[in-house]
């Protein structure tokens, strides 16, 4: 049930995300959504695909730092104060959300939240209680 | 483990500290001697320091004895060093000569026997006895690592296996089919021979062998190379050290207690100096280690500046020996870089590296001045064993090796991130070090 998320290193030089997503486009794979964090000398690239294990495989044999991170995707209402309650159910249970990010499923008219935990137990615990649904592997990989 | 495994040469190596002291001297005082009076260059430069063998009354008094170079080596190459007739030099050996010109060696057949003495004292050391089959893989000819293991094993009455390097299916054949119990080869060759196995012969299994132990020299090695030859080997990997100018392998070698090398003290005095000024050290602190050989007939080398960099200590190690312990060679005195007064070795920030990491790093050290100040940056290239997701784990990572640097080496460096394989790396070797101070 957990999404695997691709964590690569990348060095803030010109051509090194561009070199990254080569390597994904040539092995046909395709980024559901991406994000990058960044300090000054380098970021973390951090990707959903719809084959990760192929993509890890591919950047690893490019001599890519990269690795593979277990995450939660959550469905959410696009409507107004729909995040901040998802994210009160963790508050209230102490749970620590190391970083987050968002995409819109364009054919459910959703929000999916990408949510990376310390303890992705307990977070999922909170979620099931709280009735929110995690996105299935499928769902969000495709494949 | 094992305490205390068989001495060789149990009189000398476990010999009260003032008995050793007075057989040193003794020994030192018959060596300089001969040097002096066999020898036209060491008669030269003792005159021109003012200094005659008859002042030698303590082993400080060493002190006033001019150093020996490697440059002085090879002016005096090939056998100007010599002190005794060509008549009665047996063999020759010489340096492989990698940083600069060779330089050549010669040996009576007393310095033979020492040599090989010394070798099966190594072997010992580490374990062995004649009820070992040792696999010489070290190459045979002029470079000292094979016959000198050779005929210590001989020596020690072990059943040689003289295979010199390379070939290394043969040799992997070999520790299957002979059933070798000991391997001695330079440590890279050790990874190598393991690397061929897991691509090219699945089914060889080190741990269905009889290997149990290897001595590994002739390069500088890592406690993570250390950690990964056992581990893939099966075995306990010891430490063998020496020079060619020296006598060759057989100087100093690790025991049971895998932590410090023994030195041969009753073949060889040792100093640390500090390389800058020449100055002799007090025990425990690192510099250059000397060496003056108390015994040798042939090349009598007096106050030899090795370039080596490590540190002298005694302990009353688990072994029973007495000898004095280096530790493990850390650099070449070559290679030191002056930061803002600081001697700073390359080796030292590998080390640093190695202990945060937990793997063989890949860094590079960029020296540069800004004005009158220098500034270091150390890159260094984030692996997969050290990588995370998390940014704050990534920063505090490099906060990590800064303050180690600062609080081990005394100066503050940039510490930054790169991807791999990024750094330098000429002819396989990478290259270490970049200082852009000259050029300026």
């Amino acid at each position: 049930m957990n999404i695997t998320q691709l964590s690569v290193f990348l060095e803030n030089k010109p051509g090194r995300l561009q070199s990254i997503l080569k390597t994904i486009a040539d092995r046909d794979i395709n980024i559901r959504t991406l994000t990058i964090a960044e300090v000054n000398d380098f970021g973390i690239l951090r990707m959903i695909v719809n084959r990760p294990d192929e993509a890890y495989e591919a950047l690893r044999a490019a001599h890519v730092t990269c690795s593979r991170t277990d995450v939660l995707a959550v469905a959410l209402e696009d409507t107004v104060g729909a995040l901040y309650r998802l994210i009160e159910a963790f508050s209230k249970r102490d749970i620590n959300i190391e970083y987050m990010y968002a995409f819109t499923d364009r054919y459910q008219a959703h929000s999916i939240m990408i949510f990376r935990f310390d303890d992705t137990e307990a977070a999922k615990a909170a979620l099931l209680e709280e009735g929110y649904t995690i996105m299935k592997r499928s769902e969000i990989h495709g494949e | 483990m094992t305490t205390g495994s068989a001495m060789f040469s149990r009189e000398f190596e476990s010999m009260p500290l003032p008995q050793l002291k007075a057989l040193q001297l003794e020994r030192l005082r018959w060596s300089v001697r001969h040097a002096y009076e066999h020898n036209p260059h060491y008669r030269k430069t003792f005159d021109a320091a003012g200094f005659h063998p008859d002042q030698l009354k303590t082993l400080e008094d060493l002190r006033r004895v001019p150093f020996l170079t490697k440059q002085e080596m090879r002016d005096n190459s090939p056998f100007g060093l010599f002190a005794v007739s060509m008549k009665d030099v047996v063999r020759v050996h010489s340096s492989s000569g990698t940083t600069g010109s060779a330089t050549v060696v010669g040996y009576t057949r007393g310095d033979l026997d020492l040599w090989a003495t010394l070798i099966a004292r190594s072997l010992a050391s580490a374990g062995g006895s004649c009820d070992d089959i040792l696999q010489v893989a070290y190459g045979y000819g002029l470079f000292t690592g094979g016959l000198g293991v050779h005929y210590g094993g001989e020596k020690i009455g072990a059943t040689v296996v003289p295979i010199s390097g390379g070939n290394t299916d043969r040799q992997l054949m070999l520790i299957q089919d002979f059933g070798t119990t000991m391997l001695a080869c330079t440590p890279s060759y050790a990874i190598n021979m393991a690397d061929y196995a897991s691509r090219h012969m699945p089914a060889f299994d080190f741990r269905k062998t009889r290997l149990r132990r290897g001595l590994f020299g002739a390069e500088p090695w890592t406690e993570a190379m250390r950690r990964e030859i056992e581990a893939r080997m099966g075995i306990d990997a010891y430490d063998i050290y020496g020079l060619s100018e020296v006598i060759g392998p057989g100087v100093s070698c690790e025991c049971s207690a895998k932590s410090g090398l023994h030195v041969f003290e009753d073949a060889f005095y040792v100093e640390i100096i500090d390389p800058v000024t020449g100055e002799v050290l007090p025990e425990g602190s690192q510099g250059e280690i000397v060496y003056t050989s108390l015994t040798k007939e042939c090349c009598p080398v007096i106050r030899y500046r090795s370039r080596d960099i490590t540190r002298l200590y005694r302990d009353s190690c688990a072994c029973g020996r007495t000898l004095v312990k280096m530790e493990k060679v850390c650099g070449r005195s070559d290679d030191m870089l002056i930061i803002r007064g600081v001697n700073v070795f390359p080796s030292q920030i590998e080390s640093l590296l190695v202990e945060i990491e937990g793997v063989e790093p890949h860094y590079q050290i960029v020296v540069d001045r800004h004005g009158a100040l220098d500034d270091i940056e150390v890159m260094v290239e984030v692996q997969e064993e050290i990588f995370s997701d998390e940014l704050k784990v990534m920063n505090a990572l490099s906060g990590k090796i800064a303050a180690r640097i600062r609080s081990v080496l005394g100066i503050s460096a940039k510490v930054t991130l790169v991807e791999p394989a990024t750094l330098e790396r000429g002819a396989g070797k990478a290259r270490r070090v970049i200082d852009r101070r000259q050029l300026s």
